[in-house]
């Protein structure tokens, strides 16, 4: 969206809020990171940065929509300023639950450190490592198309999201035969099988910022809609 | 341009506008306007300062007709009828069509002669029957309330806001089918622009509205379908939430929202 606004205060405004955005994507997106290297090296450290990060990431939610509110009272945006505030406002919304996801993830670490879970137990954490460099590659690549509002690159995330999905379920057939093999190995196992889960929302929440760019590119809603569906109204699109 | 927007079945066309073309001596500020105004809802046009909307207003009552280098050439029906034609009296298409301008212009006279006026003009009314008409008017034009115990002092005495009703009353005494109104609000403070605005509303019920204004906001609110003309051409035509939320032509969208060059 390159034109410019007769007020350059109001263009001023939305790059303003739009690169506040960006910032809560890195934020959250380090979040997850760091939350899978907690867990793969057993590390109460970084488990604990994870934790104190939340309250940024809750302030930054609170912020953000309090500034666009402001903004749709006194500018009285329409059409794609307006659909671009509404996605922000979902956008952040669905941030703020990675960042959520995130936290889950470090405090289930800190539990496995506690009850005296190590790495001798063999658990397939590094399979959980590939869900969540998956499901992070996602909210990059939906922060990226947000930055350019690229539908293209939206529609690649909606494509892809199948992925994780069959991760998640992998990996839960994996850990389902763990624990009839090992009983003692059930309680992390869950543990872990929440972890993918989280893993597994991240995933989703990226699919849900993608099909908030095509909402403000296009004008078209595609929740609820079969990814084919979507892949013709973003290549047909008007304009 | 060739732009025309079939409206949805559900309406009912209460003007037809086919190949329009309108001209101040040489200049052309009408462009092959063809477009379906529905009836007993607010059509708003908007556009930028020269666009040709209030142009285009007065071609339907006809008033271009006050001003010999002014001609318009095409067609404009009105249930079927060419209102344009020189075989159909000018005053009768006056009294089905309607107009408020943007300066109130309450007639030089009490509040009751400014609605009785016109009225005069078309009917033989006895003198009940006419009180009952002039009380009609302003309850509809919601004043009578603010007039009915002074309705023999000038309607210059009133504030501005009660003259624009005034005059809305004066227009809609003489019971005609379709209401032009010309920026009503321009003049007026926001109170009385937010009473005119309900007021929109509820006279939709009875009469076929359209409003020309600069206010883009007021169009957002008031009106169901909104028409937006640049340069003397008509640009898209539409469902009012929907041009304002996902308006078909890129430049409608410069327009609303303030992109302009």
């Amino acid at each position: 969206m390159t034109d410019k606004h007769l007020s350059t205060q109001f263009d001023a405004e939305l790059s303003g809020i739009s690169n506040r955005v960006l910032e809560m994507g890195g934020l959250v997106e380090s979040q997850v990171a760091q939350a899978l290297y907690a867990l793969v090296n057993f590390s109460d450290t970084t488990a604990a940065q994870v934790l104190t990060q939340e309250e940024r990431v809750n302030q930054m939610e609170i912020e953000i929509d309090r500034d666009l509110s402001a903004i749709i009272a006194r500018r009285q945006p329409t059409a794609r300023d307006l659909r671009l505030l509404i996605a922000i406002s979902k956008t952040i919304a669905n941030l703020e639950r990675v960042g959520d996801e995130a936290a889950r993830i470090a405090r289930t670490v800190q539990r496995l450190i506690n009850t005296g879970v190590s790495s001798r137990m063999r658990l397939p954490v590094s399979d959980l490592t590939f869900e969540a460099d998956l499901a992070i590659a996602q909210l990059r690549k939906a922060l990226d198309a947000f930055a350019r509002l690229d539908t293209a690159r939206a529609l690649e995330v909606l494509k892809e999201d199948g992925q994780i999905d069959q991760e998640f379920d992998g990996l839960l057939r994996k850990l389902i035969t763990y624990m009839m093999e090992d009983p003692r190995t059930i309680s992390a196992s869950i543990d872990l099988i929440f972890v993918a889960k989280a893993i597994e929302r991240v995933g989703d929440h990226a699919k849900n910022l993608s099909e908030a760019i095509i909402y403000v590119v296009q004008g078209t809603d595609v929740r609820h809609t079969s990814v084919d569906d979507v892949a013709k109204a973003v290549e047909n699109a008007d304009r | 341009m060739d732009v025309r927007v079939e409206l949805p079945t559900t309406e009912k066309v209460k003007i037809a506008v086919r190949g329009l073309n309108f001209y101040y001596g040489s200049f052309h500020a009408l462009k092959n306007i063809n477009l379906d105004l529905p009836e007993r809802k607010v059509t708003a046009f908007i556009g930028p300062s020269g666009c040709g909307k209030s142009t285009l207003l007065r071609v339907f009552n006809r008033m271009f007709e006050l001003y010999p280098e002014q001609r318009a050439e095409g067609e404009v029906t009105m249930d079927g009828e060419d209102i344009l034609s020189k075989k159909l009296d000018v005053s009768l298409v006056r009294a089905k069509i309607g107009m408020v301008f943007q300066k109130p212009t309450p007639f030089p006279m009490s509040i009751y002669d400014n609605i009785a006026f016109g009225v005069r003009l078309f009917e033989a009314l006895p003198r009940v029957e006419m009180d009952e008409r002039v009380e009609w008017a302003l309850k509809k034009a919601a004043l009578w309330n603010e007039v009915k115990d002074k309705l023999n002092q000038n309607g210059s005495s009133l504030s501005g806001g009660q003259q624009q009703r005034l005059c809305i009353a004066r227009g809609i005494a003489i019971k005609p089918e379709v209401l032009l109104l010309d920026e009503p609000c321009s003049a007026l403070d926001p109170i009385s622009t937010g009473k005119i605005e309900e007021l929109i509303h509820e006279l939709k019920t009875d009469y076929t509205v359209l409003i020309v204004t600069h206010n883009m906001q007021q169009a957002a609110r008031c009106s169901d379908y909104t028409a937006y003309m640049y340069l003397g051409d008509l640009i898209e035509f539409g469902p009012t939430g929907e041009l304002f939320m996902k308006p078909k032509k890129k430049d409608t969208e410069d327009y609303i929202t303030g992109r302009f060059g």
